[in-house]
């Protein structure tokens, strides 16, 4: 038997809202392997946005830490 | 688990007994009062219920707001209200000239756009994180210098001894200037920032030295270039001109001024956070790095030691209030921090809080530039503090003295090793 479905990773997919970051960095010193950033410190997402499966948390957190709103949840 | 509120011994560095009491916070608060220096926290929260944007007509007026969304919606009101003169309290307009306010000042802090806009763009890749790494290795062995001149004592003032001495070697560092003049450097900040807010002919001394400093640290460069901060802007255009030198001068003010009593402030008050709160320092002691990324914003968030000012440009109402033409209005992101709206158990450090969107390094275009700068010495200072120095407490509590105003952390933490 496989898993039941309520066990089964939620596919999550994130934004950087590159209007309302102003650089801070602190999703990328957070998860790193969710976001980098660029020369003035703006954060982008990595592989589209796709969060690897085990990493939903650390894209929460990274959420749940943005002092700009500027990072949300487009797809789960 | 413990609150910030609990250090009721503590005293304030350079308290007077001339002021005058308080009797309605609302309309008379004081930045400057003995215990709100000691701790703001308490007034913050009954301002927040009964008077989120109090006003004071004391050290030339201000405006003070206390709810995170009142501060974060502020931020954003450029440029109406206007950074060119970010410091809480104006110079007399007698001692004021083009090099105290706006963008020869210390820009892009005391700038609006356009000149804010270009002014950052030229300073924040000298900022990122990858740019702040290669600091790193240097920031552990100041550390370590520091830890090895009194390890083999009793104790140590954790403030003077060490958190102070942090910041000005590595912003020193990075600007490429003389790093054996850290003490001069700090006399400096001090007169230009905490202790100048209150007597602005030292504050006026203190920044014609730093100014006069980079004038020649700029003259040399301009025949002797280096791989350092100076020489990159230097070397800057805009609009393919060099950058005016007043205006070089102000960036490089900048960062002495900016760059160090606020992160001594955060490191400060992180150490006497670990001395007061035993389980929260032998938690850290052995803490992995999951951890140390929460601890470290959420010791931030708690302490934030950073007050910004604005001045209102023209007649503007918000939040129920008027901000006059002219009026002075202190940007509170430590007081934002405490908001219960935002923040649950916001008095309370938790050091892997997930939800915090503190704004210790501001919010919006004026977000602190040396963010990563700071983070890093915050780290590498608290981590490498605790693998040598695990047990530690206060020494005399009513020994320690606090800095407010503009930046709120430790003077004096006297400290016992064991």
């Amino acid at each position: 038997m496989g898993m039941p479905t309520l066990f089964q990773e939620v596919h999550v997919k994130i934004k950087v809202d590159a209007e309302k970051c102003q650089g801070h960095s602190r999703c990328y010193s957070l998860a790193p392997e969710l976001v980098d950033v660029d020369d003035l410190g703006n954060a982008f997402e990595l592989n589209g946005g796709e969060v690897p499966e085990g990493l939903e948390d650390k894209a929460h957190l990274i959420i749940d830490n943005c002092p700009e709103f500027a990072i949300e949840i487009v797809e789960a | 688990m413990t609150d910030t509120t609990d250090a009721p011994t503590d005293q304030v560095a350079d308290a007077t007994d001339e002021r005058c009491p308080v009797h309605d916070l609302a309309t008379d608060y004081d930045i400057f009062d003995p215990g709100y220096v000691r701790d703001p926290v308490p007034a913050w929260a009954e301002l927040r219920e009964a008077c989120p944007i109090a006003h004071t007509e004391r050290y030339g007026g201000s405006w003070l707001p206390t709810r995170y969304d009142d501060i974060q919606a502020m931020a954003k009101m450029v440029p109406v209200l206007s950074s060119v003169s970010p410091i809480v309290i104006n110079l007399p307009d007698e001692l004021t000239n083009d090099d105290h306010t706006g963008y020869n000042a210390a820009a892009p802090i005391s700038a609006d756009p356009p000149i804010q806009t270009w002014t950052r763009r030229l300073l924040l890749p000298h900022f990122t994180p990858r740019a702040i790494e290669p600091l790193r290795d240097y920031a552990e062995q100041v550390c370590h210098e520091l830890i090895d001149q009194f390890i083999d004592d009793d104790g140590c003032d954790g403030a003077v001894d060490y958190a102070q001495q942090i910041p000005p070697r590595l912003i020193a560092r990075k600007l490429g200037v003389d790093e054996s003049m850290v003490d001069q450097f700090i006399e400096w900040v001090r007169g230009a920032l905490e202790l100048g807010l209150q007597d602005p002919e030292l504050r006026v001394r203190c920044r014609k030295a730093i100014r006069g400093f980079f004038r020649s640290e700029i003259a040399d460069r301009r025949s002797n270039p280096k791989d350092d901060l100076i020489t990159a802007l230097l070397q800057s255009e805009i609009d393919g001109e060099p950058i005016p030198e007043a205006m070089v001068v102000g960036m490089c003010n900048l960062q002495l001024v900016a760059g160090i009593d606020t992160t001594w402030s955060s490191i400060g008050s992180a150490i006497w956070h670990f001395a007061t709160h035993d389980d929260d320092r032998r938690r850290m002691a052995t803490a992995d790095d999951t951890l140390w990324d929460t601890a470290i914003e959420e010791l931030l968030r708690a302490y934030s030691p950073v007050t910004m000012a604005r001045d209102a440009i023209e007649d503007v109402e918000f939040g129920g209030v008027t901000f006059a033409k002219g009026d002075k209005i202190l940007m509170n992101f430590p007081g934002a921090n405490h908001d219960p709206d935002v923040f649950d158990d916001p008095d309370t450090v938790i050091l892997d809080r997930q939800r915090n969107r503190h704004v210790a390094f501001g919010a919006g275009i004026h977000r602190c530039a040396g963010s990563n700068l700071a983070r890093m010495e915050m780290e590498v200072s608290l981590k490498t503090w605790l693998s040598r120095i695990p047990e530690f407490t206060l020494g005399d509590p009513n020994a320690v003295t606090w800095a407010g105003g503009q930046v709120r952390g430790p003077r004096t933490l006297p400290l016992v090793f064991g």
